[in-house]
């Protein structure tokens, strides 16, 4: 199973496994990484399950879509590697993905 | 002070835990009104997933967050319940054996034989921008709603955000601003297009500004404000002076008030006995993703059944003088006249 790494704003590191298919949002959850509180459950309609995609990472992850660029308006302290957890699907190719988790969701 | 509303029940919370409710209330005749603190039914169905398809409700294979709530407020329409939107319920008290008094945040003031909590995750609240420093301009000069236009006349303003109510209180403010500015992270705005051209027309003609980044600091003091920093993605500041700031980040799930009505909580839910799901205080109830007992789950379908239990106690309290028969729809005459399809 590909590993993932969060690393907490305040330097918590957690490095899980991840299922295939799953998303990144749901593997921290299931993982108990707390900065990621995922209000509406994975819908894209909130925006507090924003992570940072680790520069080394960004290019392989990609950029947001449309709808989760819209949703990334209601977040703060939004980067250029910006993205929903909940939007990134885990697979092969994402093994060792490192993200960065904010101090604030929000909430 | 207004008059007071008497009604047998109030519930708090109208998705679709609430709006069932109305149905399983309706058919013991027990007479309801509704309070949220959203300005439209639904609750999270409305406000978090409304196109989104939900396949879990049993004998629908699919729905979407909005038409499920159309679809209970179709089923609700024979009950004539009141809707109270836009309002919070701030205090409960007791009145009575039970009889409650009721008020909301709009002061109202209602008297219920009992009190239904299905607030789901809490109360939708406006989210508040990690700005350092933030908290003494709240409610002061800081802003997340706009109670009167007027407080803003003739005032220098910052609205933040690139949604509906950014744009819409962009165009409202900037004919009686003295100057307004709009503060958005990016050239491209989820608003309405309408809204979106008129912004853009009004920066067009030099009758209000639009700066593309984030707001990074705050200056003022005594709780008002005087300036703003606004950091673009390079990292370059510009400060703007202003009087108020505005900032439309979308809502957030609080619990809000639910935590000061002397209710036995656990890890921010509502306990509740599983036979009647009624609180530790005689005569109120909590229904869906409010409350906690062995073995909950958080489903929409559960708060239906924890609904239809509720409503047989709650018979109890509002027709103490009457019995209650247990009667199916399929084949109760006096239900199907309630329902008026007999």
């Amino acid at each position: 199973m590909p590993k993932i790494t969060f690393i907490e704003h305040d330097g918590t590191v957690h490095t899980v496994e991840a299922e295939l298919g799953a998303t990144v949002m749901e593997t921290a959850l299931k993982n108990d990484v707390s900065s990621i509180v995922a209000e509406c459950g994975g819908g894209c309609t909130c925006a507090t399950c924003m992570v940072y995609v680790d520069d080394a990472w960004s290019a392989i992850v990609g950029p947001p879509s449309s709808d989760e660029e819209y949703q990334l308006d209601s977040a703060f302290e939004v980067k250029p590697t910006s993205r929903l957890a909940c939007q990134i699907k885990v697979t092969e190719a994402l093994d060792g993905l490192i993200v960065h988790t904010p101090a604030y969701q929000g909430r | 002070m207004s008059d007071t509303i008497k009604t047998d029940v109030l519930i708090i919370g109208a998705g679709p835990v609430g709006l069932f409710a109305v149905f399983e209330l309706g058919l013991l005749d027990i007479k309801t009104h509704l309070v949220d603190i959203l300005d439209k039914v639904g609750g999270q169905c409305a406000e978090l997933y409304p196109e989104k398809p939900i396949y879990d409700i049993p004998g629908i294979p699919l729905i979407t967050g909005h038409g499920l709530s159309e679809a209970l407020m179709e089923q609700i329409k024979p009950f004539h319940p009141t809707f109270h939107l836009g309002e919070m319920v701030t205090t409960i008290e007791n009145i009575g054996d039970p009889l409650f008094r009721v008020t909301t945040d709009a002061g109202k003031t209602f008297e219920c034989k009992s009190v239904v909590i299905a607030a789901g995750g809490g109360s939708f609240q406006p989210k508040r921008p990690p700005i350092a420093g933030i908290e003494p301009y709240e409610d002061k000069s800081v802003f997340y709603a706009v109670r009167k236009m007027e407080n803003f006349r003739g005032k220098d303003v910052i609205v933040v955000g690139g949604g509906d109510s950014a744009l819409d209180w962009t165009l409202n403010l900037q004919p009686i601003a003295k100057r307004l500015t709009l503060v958005h992270r990016r050239d491209d705005f989820r608003g309405a297009p309408d809204s979106v051209n008129k912004m853009r027309a009004l920066v067009a003609a030099g009758s209000m500004d639009l700066r593309i980044g984030q707001v990074s600091e705050l200056e003022g003091s005594d709780g008002q404000l005087t300036a703003a920093s606004i950091k673009d993605k390079d990292g370059a500041v510009t400060r703007v002076a202003c009087d108020a700031m505005l900032p439309f980040f979308g809502l957030t799930m609080k619990l809000g008030p639910v935590a000061d009505w002397g209710i036995e909580m656990h890890d921010e839910l509502v306990k509740v006995d599983v036979s009647t799901f009624e609180t530790n205080r005689p005569g109120i109830f909590a229904i869906g993703d409010i409350n906690t007992y062995p073995g909950k789950l958080k489903l929409i379908l559960s708060g239906f059944h924890e609904g239809a239990l509720m409503a047989q106690r709650v018979h109890h309290y509002v027709h103490p003088e009457k019995r209650l028969v247990f009667q199916y729809t399929t084949s109760s005459t006096s239900l199907q006249k309630k329902l008026g399809v007999a």
